[in-house]
């Protein structure tokens, strides 16, 4: 890493970068999504947003991240660096970043990426923000979306254009504002790097809004090859193989129409697993679960909704049998409208459902079923 | 041999959670456990002491009371437990977290044949941040997300997962894991175990006993050490509760169904 690095050094860093995850020579849909908000991100800073993505022979797949906002995307190829390896990627990212000091980094908070992000973070002696739900610039904004999701009173949040670090008074207008949930959902904090650059931040995939592609401006994209160097004495780890799951894992994050099972199922969840599959079949949708049927071994881990497990959003989202723990809602909350049913009328998954019903699953599914066909096939 | 355990003390957030009215977290009204995570790691350790005969080490930071979890952790079978507590480790972010803990693993030695082994996160943050960051630290090789771990000699071989599978991975000792729940078990307290965790050594790492490392400056620990700060933290409003339907019938689902398609929601 280049020795006058100085990550304290505010004012020689420029623009926003989105680390680009390839699996297998494929850019991930987290990149997407990443270099989405990060155009929303550059445009308030007034600087360019430019991608990275490493991997051997990979020039052919960045020009498409060019289409959802990226200027110009940094390609370092490399055999090396074909399949993730922590210390390859690593000092290749560091190197890069200690070269041509971008502002911000943003990094999908994959497995690969939160294995990435903390360690680069560390190395470059500055800030990194895990797993965060919302980023704002532009205090305008951020201001207005603390008028949504939060409950903090007007008065304190028109106060936010300042914040005291180490004593004094700092502007934060040109910070990165990262929001995140913590302490499983049940409290919400906005972070920020004053002191170094880049601000670096690991982001959920599936929470930011994928733009349009737009083929001329992906055929306008430059590529960039920075230099760096990469010998096989860098790396104390060796990937002998890389095994894909045999199963085709659930796609939560894509679904337009998610029904998930919760502990209601219990007793008998082979039959209520099935109810729950029977009417996602008839939305065209997924069947998800919460974190006990994950953790009682009735669902693999890919269907798992909540903090620990995906964040959705999807048009509809059916509770079965869920009662709604804060851990529980902060994966689903957002989701266009909510359909609970449960036993209990006290439950607290009806205090977020647009539609609740008081009953049994068992009973209640499949008839919703029935009635959801009929009521299509009335069209 | 030896194996370095790294572990944390966190409010349980699977519980009742309070939140006081400024926003921030009620910690005197809930329960302590040690973190999830962390208790596979410790199972991970005690395993390998189990094959080997080699020593468990547990180390964590926090406030004193941080130490009945160590008491625990030396019950169920480690040998020996470090605590680093200080005022001047306070406020620490993930950061600077990570360097007061790379300190104190320095100071117990990290040799040739060792590994060190943290819980993939915790569940007050959920960051998975401070395990690579006390590897990059130790400059030592990390392996995250483990849910297999083999040691032949001085190799240790991961399963690695990926969201879509896995990877397998290989380094030498010393080396850093992070595991996740899906490795193992963790066993209970034992009756002799919990008799005998009372004269195992248990020892406190203040801010003098650590200073000489280089990790440890004002500039790197505690709240002034802090890349990151708090600009504020606050409580999601409650959603507006929807509409709850009548009955729970055939007629109740027909309601519900037209209601969608007039929404043209489905």
């Amino acid at each position: 890493m280049n020795s006058n690095f100085n990550s304290s050094d505010i004012g020689a860093f420029k623009d926003v970068w989105v680390f680009c995850e390839q699996r297998e020579g494929k850019l991930m849909p987290t990149d997407f999504e990443l270099i989405s908000k990060g155009r929303d991100l550059a445009n308030e800073l007034g600087v360019n947003l430019c991608g990275i993505l490493l991997g051997d022979d990979v020039d052919g797949i960045a020009k498409e991240l060019g289409g959802y906002g990226a200027d110009k995307v940094y390609v370092c190829n490399h055999p090396l660096l074909k399949v993730y390896n922590t210390d390859g990627y690593a000092k290749v990212i560091c190197d890069v970043i200690a070269d041509l000091k971008p502002e911000a980094f943003l990094i999908g908070a994959t497995n690969i990426g939160r294995d990435l992000g903390p360690r680069c973070a560390a190395r470059l002696h500055t800030g990194l923000c895990a797993d965060c739900t919302h980023l704002d610039i532009d205090m305008v904004n951020y201001k207005e979306f603390l008028k949504q999701a939060s409950t903090l009173p007007a008065d304190r949040i028109e106060k936010l254009d300042t914040a005291v670090v180490l004593g004094q008074k700092h502007d934060v207008s040109r910070d990165l504002k990262m929001t995140r949930p913590a302490f499983g959902g049940h409290l919400m904090a906005s972070i920020i790097c004053p002191r170094f650059r880049p601000c670096m931040a690991t982001v959920r995939p599936g929470v930011m809004k994928k733009n349009a592609f737009d083929q001329a401006k992906a055929d306008a994209c430059e590529i960039v090859h920075p230099a760096f160097e990469l010998n096989e004495s860098d790396f104390q780890t060796e990937v002998t193989e890389v095994v894909k799951a045999a199963k085709k894992l659930v796609d939560l994050i894509g679904a337009d129409y998610i029904v998930s099972v919760g502990r209601g199922i219990s007793k008998d969840v082979e039959g209520g697993i099935k109810l729950a599959e029977e009417l996602a079949a008839e939305l065209g949708g997924v069947v998800g679960g919460s974190r006990a049927t994950i953790d009682s071994g009735w669902l693999s881990a890919d269907h798992q909704v909540g903090q620990t497990g995906k964040t959705v959003h999807p048009k509809v989202y059916i509770a079965l049998g869920i009662s709604g723990a804060i851990q529980h809602k902060a994966g689903m909350q957002d989701s266009e409208c909510i359909i609970a049913v449960n036993k209990n009328d006290t439950a607290p998954i009806f205090e977020i459902a647009d539609y609740g019903i008081c009953g049994d699953l068992f009973k209640v599914t499949p008839m919703l079923t029935e009635a959801i066909r009929a009521a299509k096939a009335s069209k | 041999m030896k194996i370095i355990v790294s572990i944390k003390q966190v409010p349980d957030t699977s519980g009742k959670v309070a939140v006081n009215p400024d926003g921030t977290l009620d910690r005197a009204s809930m329960q302590t456990i040690t973190n999830p995570d962390d208790m596979n790691a410790l199972e991970a350790a005690l395993k390998i002491k189990d094959e080997t005969g080699c020593k468990v080490v547990v180390v964590t930071m926090g406030p004193a009371p941080a130490a009945g979890m160590l008491r625990e952790a030396l019950a169920m079978g480690a040998d020996e437990a470090y605590i680093a507590s200080a005022r001047e480790f306070g406020g620490s972010d993930t950061y600077a977290t990570s360097q007061i803990l790379a300190a104190a693993i320095n100071r117990i030695g990290v040799e040739k044949d060792d590994i060190v082994i943290c819980g993939r996160q915790a569940i007050d943050g959920d960051t998975a941040q401070v395990g690579p960051q006390i590897a990059e630290k130790l400059h030592l090789p990390q392996i995250t997300y483990a849910a297999d771990i083999q040691k032949d000699g001085d190799t240790i071989t991961v399963r690695r997962m990926l969201e879509d599978g896995y990877m397998n991975i290989k380094t030498k000792t010393p080396c850093l894991i992070t595991c996740i729940k899906e490795l193992n078990t963790p066993r209970y307290m034992s009756v002799s175990g919990v008799f005998e965790a009372y004269s195992k050594p248990l020892t406190t790492y203040d801010y003098e006993a650590l200073k000489d490392d280089p990790l440890i400056d004002k500039s790197t620990i505690g709240l002034s050490g802090s890349p990151t700060n708090i600009l504020t933290s606050f409580t999601p409003p409650q959603k507006g509760a929807g509409v709850m339907l009548e009955g729970n019938d055939r007629a109740t689902c027909d309601k519900l169904a037209s209601i969608l398609l007039e929404k043209h929601i489905i």
